[in-house]
């Protein structure tokens, strides 16, 4: 049920911008309906609360962090709850009023009860992780609220630095919850308010107490984390009077005071928690003597006091929670009543300068009355509430050493700026100089103004009637299991300490306004830092820093991200290596052999020379694929003519598609300097050769087993094959050859997607662009096109074949699909690539879609039959006149790749072909043997033509 | 219905090619056919997830080759929550494509539904070598959903990731050579039988080569330094696929959780817990190199990009515990920063359409977005950000929760939340600067001028944003039942690290026995 207290405004805030279509008048009514329904469950469980009955409810939400949706009611969290509803239902009324025709109301109350519902948990969560998550509900709905008005740059700024700065105290608190569960075994506030000897008791009181100080002080505005407060009064002055004065500002406080039973009493407690809050309370007090933007007085003066209850917590007496409770009561009253009037004031004068302001007691009688009402109550000043929470304060820092006076110092300034305040905006002549004539507003605007004024004269007048009863059960759930004395609000206490310090404030006071102006003049001349620099410099400093650091670090710079990757591999190799301990071999070396010493050679000159050359693209081509036919020479010795097979054909097809795509580029790299940088990336890459060498040595020095036995000895009964590569592709792993077969489609549909932006844009135009060097006027020659025409067939051939044989001897899909794509490569490279697809007119992705299809149907195929996928199947045919065939459905897979090999390459070339007929400029001849022998002679020179000179010579 | 395990798998794979051989010309019908498949693949996903929950590791043996000698699929509960992740995101992003994504440049369903393939598989494998092929699955689809649309900045992004990539592939093979030439085999369960046994003098080339796999599953997962291919790459991409690519990175996370947690895991004996002195401080740097990059972008999508950084760090902060209770907060973290991720691109994608010149520079324009693309934000930023009341906070309050037992507590707390901050005033920063602030108005004039080309831009925003704003819905879902998904995920996580039952289950008890004679032979 106390749930609801929350809920019901978290929820309701969905209502407003729906019913903004039927009026602003209709979304005011349902704002404050959804309080007030929120405030009639709160008023249900008084009872209960006042009778000591445990208000308990709880849900689970994450068992596993200790997170649960549990709420509990006591005095306390009664109080606060009641002065965010009540405060909450008067501001809505007044933001009725006080917002713009333009404004968009509907938003503006959604935000609102979206704060009231977030400030609302706070104060009745009973889980504090809980607790967490609506006390960055309200920071977050403080931003949204402070930035209202966007437009502004002091509504972002202002925005942005509350969201830091108590965003940031959230994060605090986070890590002071966790801790605090820790330390009490439980994140149940009812639990841990029992358990505050073991709290304090555990070694992680400190950090505990460090972090939630951190979160209090942050929302609470204390010094130093004080700057945010008065940059949030860009908000729109209903918000500054509900969040920043009356209640968000507090959940500080109230986190002190729920808090207090197991946190206070310690001396780092006393010290830290009240030397903050005298020195904010005074700090504040002064600067906000000096400000002449009534909101910016009002702001200073929150914090001010907020530094006051802070320090009445630190006192760590059961009689200064009572004041602080008090306090709380007091302040928000005519805090909230003083910020709306300066609303009034902006709204109907057009200026909140107190220095243009003036008299407006004749001009403005009923709001002005009500002001000065709060105002006197800010003042301390008897027969008002403030006055009554002051004494208490002044009583119960009269117990403590060196505080008295400063405390009665604050209290002096504190009468100073409200002197001031009431004296510079109501009292005095009436000036004819307004930016409008100002006269009171609307009643809605001033009626919520006249409830908070009644209630600090009534409360001032007969304070035990009115508010005994709750600031004893608030000041008692607050003091927890330490008994607070008995409370009696009273005006008249005798001649107290308390009394004498109150009357020498007020004196005080009023001598120090006499001195005002020499007092500025004073001031104005000393140093004083400025919050928000300071705040925009250190943001403004960490962004200039993290762009220096991430900004050069991030720049295009392949070459410097490889290095730093490859030094990484180098140190995480060696470390790892030199870390554990290592046997070498104890395999046999082979003996030296010429023809290996040969080819060993012929790999370290191709690699030494890519080092030096590899400024042209032609020549590392060439070169790295003499490393290519090495390796494939080493499957050879070591017999695995799969292997070589393989490595040949992929040699060969990707050699001549990569020299089709080089003829696009330019033949050299852009030349690299930096001769540092060169010995770096050396070095780097001399690591990486030489470890990977040594690891290979190592590696292949030592005996070891392998399951490749089940392979060999599995092939031909498992597998139906007498090969074992090619049943370990088609069958043992033949799941890894559907996925590179797919590897493969991929690529080539990532070229003609890549090459088909190609032809478009800026690409297209630099394709244009391009100027062709020398070429052979013989485009098709005659030998190479006959030539390739008759190895056709046989070149086709082979692929049957190898294809046919791949399951016992060495082929395979693989290789036939590289050999007949070779087949066809060599067409299109004789005879033209027009005059090639002319003749070959399936469509290469048809090719590869029908690959991966057939190979992983097969597989399917088993799945049908209630076995895995692509589990083979093989057997014996008698076929007449053939005779004995061995059929194996790895032969259909087989055929899957072969299709998909064949398409992919193919794919490719069409692609690149038609880019390169892009920057042919002209139609490429169209078939072979078209040789112009006639035009050659036209040219006078004798020198081989250009396609240019071509086409001149056509002209002419 | 036992052959389901393969589906995810092969269903988009089948799918992809189908769409080459018939549909190719036909966008239309390509829609239809990539979503139907989706939808279909999310049923499938959701039908193993519900298999797996009894918690048994199921092995599925391909070609009904016992393991370890075939290759085989093992379906658990990591697995299947992965898989689901997968397709429910897949099918969110699927649609978004089709709100104009998928017609600028050709391919694009056949190589998203490879993609999908590629990222299935990775999920599903229990063999290393399989998990290779996988990586280049997924790789060269990236690669070219990368480029799709085309364009310079594209292309050179592009060359860059695919460059940087080849190196991690390359390493790969390195890795999987050394642990082959020591153990003999690449299943995972054979492997986590016999790395225990392995000899002493084999143990450096064995450590060796697990630390070369954790570097290229690191740098799939963009840990620093190996993270220089995400900023730029993910902010070139499309939208729909930058959102893809949020499980990308996921792939690297789930990896090492996979091979370090079960393989090279506490009982992995002389190589217990090789990876675990590494994970941690990388994954600390990575937080605060993340963060500094989110405050330091001067466009949205890189600011996406360094957060993605950012979440990355803090997902490796959860699994470099090696334990239960951080893999589960981990998992959850995982779950939630790939949805709440995948919604911050799609939304960079929709707003850089939206604002015309300004693209996604964090600049004021004359105008405003739209209201509901600000609220969009401000959500997501919540999300990204780890702020209430968002499954973010809860996933950043389970890793605190989980690290406070650990030697490096203090580190990973003061770095998890003053990253939080730098963070939050980073979103706060772009948010204020993209919706709160209007350029001066002299810049109107260069608007209207440009305001024709920004209509013809802003085709169909419909489905992007519904598709982000489902995304949001997701990361609210997932916060409202947190108690449910985290009990899941935390069972998932023991299941995770329980190498003894899931080598009981992937490899018959006679295997298991020949193999570990064979490794003492």
């Amino acid at each position: 049920m106390i749930a609801l207290i929350a809920l019901v405004p978290l929820l309701g805030a969905m209502l407003p911008p729906i019913v903004i279509r039927s009026g602003r008048d209709r979304c005011t009514a349902v704002t404050a309906v959804v309080s007030l329904v929120s405030l009639a469950v709160l008023l249900a469980q008084v009872p209960a609360v006042f009778s000591g009955e445990p208000v308990r409810t709880s849900v689970e939400w994450v068992p596993a962090l200790g997170l649960s949706f549990s709420f509990f009611l006591d005095g306390l969290g009664l109080l606060f709850a009641g002065l965010i509803l009540g405060i909450g239902l008067l501001i809505t009324l007044y933001a009725r009023f006080y917002l713009g025709r333009d404004e968009k109301v509907g938003r503006f109350f959604a935000y609102l009860l979206l704060f009231q519902g977030a400030m609302l948990g706070i104060v009745t969560s009973d889980n504090i992780l809980l607790l967490v998550v609506f006390w960055e509900l309200t920071s977050l709905s403080s931003f949204l609220l402070i930035g209202w008005w966007s437009h502004t740059p002091e509504g972002r700024q202002g925005a942005r630095m509350a969201l830091v700065v108590t965003g940031g105290g959230g994060l605090l608190l986070i890590g002071g919850m966790l801790l605090l569960g820790q330390a009490a075994g439980s994140y149940e506030l009812t639990t841990i308010l029992a358990r505050g000897e073991v709290v304090r008791g555990s070694p992680l009181y400190l950090p505990i107490l460090l972090l939630v100080l951190g979160a209090a002080f942050t929302k609470s505005a204390q010094f130093p984390f004080h700057f945010w407060l008065p940059h949030a009064m860009a908000a729109p002055t209903p918000v500054s009077a509900y969040l920043h004065s009356a209640t968000m500002v507090k959940a500080g406080v109230f986190l002190l005071a729920r808090l207090w039973p197991v946190l206070s009493g310690t001396e780092t407690w006393f010290l830290v928690v009240t030397g903050t809050g005298l020195i904010t309370m005074l700090i504040a007090a002064w600067i906000a003597l000096f400000k002449t933007d009534l909101k910016a007085i009002l702001a200073y003066s929150t914090v001010s006091h907020l530094g006051l209850m802070t320090m009445l917590l630190g006192f760590g007496t059961p009689y200064a929670v009572t004041a602080c409770v008090f306090h709380v009561i007091n302040h928000a009253t005519f805090k909230a009543a003083l910020f709306m009037s300066a609303g009034i004031v902006d709204h109907e004068a057009g200026t909140r300068d107190i220095r243009k302001l003036g008299g407006l007691r004749r001009l403005m009688p009923v709001s002005a009355t009500l002001a000065l009402i709060a105002s006197a109550s800010m003042a301390g000043i008897p027969l008002f509430n403030g006055f009554l929470s002051k004494e208490m304060m002044l009583e119960a820092a009269a117990h403590t050493a060196l505080v008295p006076s400063l405390a009665t110092l604050g209290a002096l300034l504190s009468v100073a700026y409200s002197v001031r305040f009431a004296l510079g905006v109501y009292l005095g002549p009436v000036r004819d100089d307004y930016p409008h004539r100002p006269h009171d507003p609307p009643a809605g605007m001033w009626l919520p103004v006249a409830v908070l004024a009644f209630l600090v004269l009534a409360i001032g007048v007969a304070p035990q009637l009115l508010a005994g009863g709750i600031v004893a059960l608030a000041g008692q759930a607050s003091a927890g299991p330490v008994p607070i004395p008995e409370v009696h609000l009273s005006i008249w206490h005798g001649v107290t300490p308390a009394l004498v310090m109150s009357a020498a404030a007020l004196v005080g006071g009023l001598l120090l306004l006499a001195v005002f102006g020499p007092l500025e003049r004073v001031r104005e001349k000393t140093f004083r830092p400025e919050a928000k620099a300071m705040f925009d410099a250190v943001v403004a400093g960490a962004v200039a820093a993290c762009r220096r650091g991430i900004g050069p670090m991030h720049a295009d710079s392949l070459p410097r991200w490889l290095a730093a990757i490859s030094a990484t591999i180098v140190v995480v190799g060696a470390t790892a290596f030199f870390t554990a301990t290592y046997a070498p071999g104890t395999r046999d070396l082979l003996p030296v052999e010429f023809l290996g010493v040969v080819a060993w050679v012929l790999l370290a000159a191709a690699c030494g020379a890519v080092v030096v050359l590899h400024g042209h693209r032609v020549l590392t081509l060439i070169l790295t694929s003499v490393v290519g036919l090495v390796v494939s020479l080493a499957f050879l010795q070591f017999s695995a003519p799969d292997l070589a097979l393989t490595q040949i054909s992929v040699e060969v097809v990707t050699t001549i598609l990569m020299l089709l795509a080089l003829n696009l580029l330019p033949k050299l790299t852009p030349p690299e300097h930096a001769p540092l940088r060169r010995l770096r990336d050396g070095g780097i890459a001399a690591a990486i050769g030489l470890g990977a060498a040594g690891l290979a040595y190592a590696v292949m020095t030592r005996d070891f087993t392998t399951i490749s036995d089940y392979h060999v000895t599995q092939a031909k009964p498992g597998g139906g094959g007498t090969n074992v590569v090619n049943v370990i592709l088609v069958d043992f792993r033949g799941f890894d050859t559907f996925g590179e077969i797919i590897v493969l489609c991929i690529a080539a549909l990532a070229v003609v997607a890549l090459l088909d932006s190609a032809l478009r844009g800026a690409a297209a135009r630099r394709l244009d662009a391009v100027r062709q060097g020398l070429e052979s006027a013989d485009a098709h020659p005659l030998v190479l096109v006959i030539a390739t025409r008759v190895l056709l067939p046989l070149a086709l051939a082979v692929g049957a074949y190898i294809f046919l044989r791949g399951h016992n001897e060495p082929g395979g899909g693989f290789i036939a699909g590289l050999v007949v794509a070779i087949a066809i490569i060599m067409q299109a490279m004789a005879s033209g690539y027009a005059w090639a697809a002319s003749r070959f007119r399936v469509d290469a992705h048809a090719l590869l879609g029908a690959g991966v299809l057939a190979a992983g149907v097969t597989g399917l195929g088993a799945v049908l039959l209630g076995r895995p996928f692509l589990t083979s199947w093989h057997g014996h045919f008698h076929l007449p006149l053939i005779g004995d065939v061995e059929l194996a459905s790895a032969m259909a897979f087989d055929a899957g790749v072969f299709l998909a090999v064949v398409g992919t390459v193919l794919l490719s070339l069409a692609q690149i072909s038609r880019v390169e007929a892009r920057a042919e400029h002209r139609p490429v001849p169209e078939g072979p043997l078209d040789i112009k022998f006639g035009r050659r002679q036209t040219t006078p020179t004798g020198a081989p033509l250009t396609t240019a000179r071509v086409d001149a010579a056509k002209e002419s | 219905m036992n052959a389901l395990p393969v589906f995810p798998i092969v269903l988009p794979a089948l799918t992809a090619a189908f769409l080459v051989l018939v549909l190719r010309h036909r966008l239309g019908a390509q829609r239809i056919v990539s979503v139907g498949a989706t939808v279909l693949l999310l049923i499938v996903a959701i039908v193993l997830y519900g298999v797996a929950a009894d918690g048994a590791p199921r092995p599925y043996l391909l070609g009904d080759w016992p393991a370890p000698f075939g290759i085989v699929l093992v379906l658990d509960r990591l697995s299947a929550t992965m898989v689901l992740l997968t397709a429910a995101l897949g099918l969110v992003i699927a649609l978004a494509a089709c709100g104009g994504w998928d017609a600028r440049g050709r391919h694009f369903h056949p190589l998203f539904q490879f993609q999908l393939m590629g990222l299935m598989g990775a999920f599903l494998t229990g063999d290393v070598f399989n998990l290779f092929v996988f990586f280049e699955v997924m790789l060269i689809a990236s690669y070219g959903l990368m480029l799709h649309g085309g364009g310079e900045r594209r292309l050179k992004a592009g060359f860059q990731y695919v460059a940087i990539n080849l190196i991690g592939s390359t390493l790969f093979l390195f890795a999987v050579g050394l642990i082959y030439a020591v153990t003999g085999t690449l299943n995972m369960a054979d492997l986590a039988a016999k790395v225990p046994h392995v000899a002493a003098g084999d143990e450096a080339l064995l450590k060796t080569g697990a630390l070369l796999l954790f570097l290229v599953f690191a740098l799939k997962a963009a840990l620093v330094p190996l993270h220089w291919w995400l900023p730029r790459a993910y902010a070139a991409a499309p939208g729909p696929v930058a959102a893809l690519f949020m499980l990308m990175t996921k792939v690297g996370a789930y990896a090492i959780l996979r091979v370090f947690g079960l393989v090279f895991g506490e009982s992995a004996g002389p190589l217990a817990d090789v990876a675990a002195p590494w994970v941690l401080p990388a994954a600390l740097v990575t937080l605060a190199l993340g963060a500094a990059g989110v405050l330091a972008s001067r466009t949205l999508s890189g600011l996406a990009c360094f957060a993605v950084v950012w979440s990355m760090g803090l997902l490796l902060v959860a699994f470099g515990l090696f334990d239960a209770k951080g893999v589960g907060a981990g998992l959850y973290y995982l779950v939630h920063s790939t949805v709440a991720g995948a919604a911050l691109f799609l939304l960079v994608d929709v707003l850089r359409a939206a604002r015309g010149p300004a693209a996604d520079r964090l600049v004021p324009t004359p105008t405003l977005p739209s209201m509901l693309s600000a609220g969009l934000f401000f959500a997501v930023a919540i999300a990204v950000a780890g702020m209430p009341p968002l499954s973010g906070f809860l996933g950043k309050l389970l890793i605190l929760d989980a690290s406070r037992n650990v030697p490096a507590m203090a580190w990973i707390w003061t770095i998890v939340l003053a990253t939080s901050l730098v963070v939050i005033l980073g979103f706060a920063r772009a948010g204020s600067a993209l919706f709160w602030k209007t350029a001066p108005s002299e810049a109107a004039a260069a608007d209207d001028a440009a305001s024709g080309r920004e209509e013809k831009v802003r085709e169909r925003p419909l489905l992007p944003v519904a598709a982000c704003a489902t995304l949001v819905a997701g990361t609210a879902l997932l916060t409202v039942f947190a108690g449910p998904v985290t009990a899941a995920l935390d069972t998932t996580a023991r299941q995770a690290l329980d190498t003894a039952r899931y080598v009981e289950a992937v490899l018959p008890a006679a295997a298991a026995k020949k193999s570990v004679t064979l490794s003492r032979r």
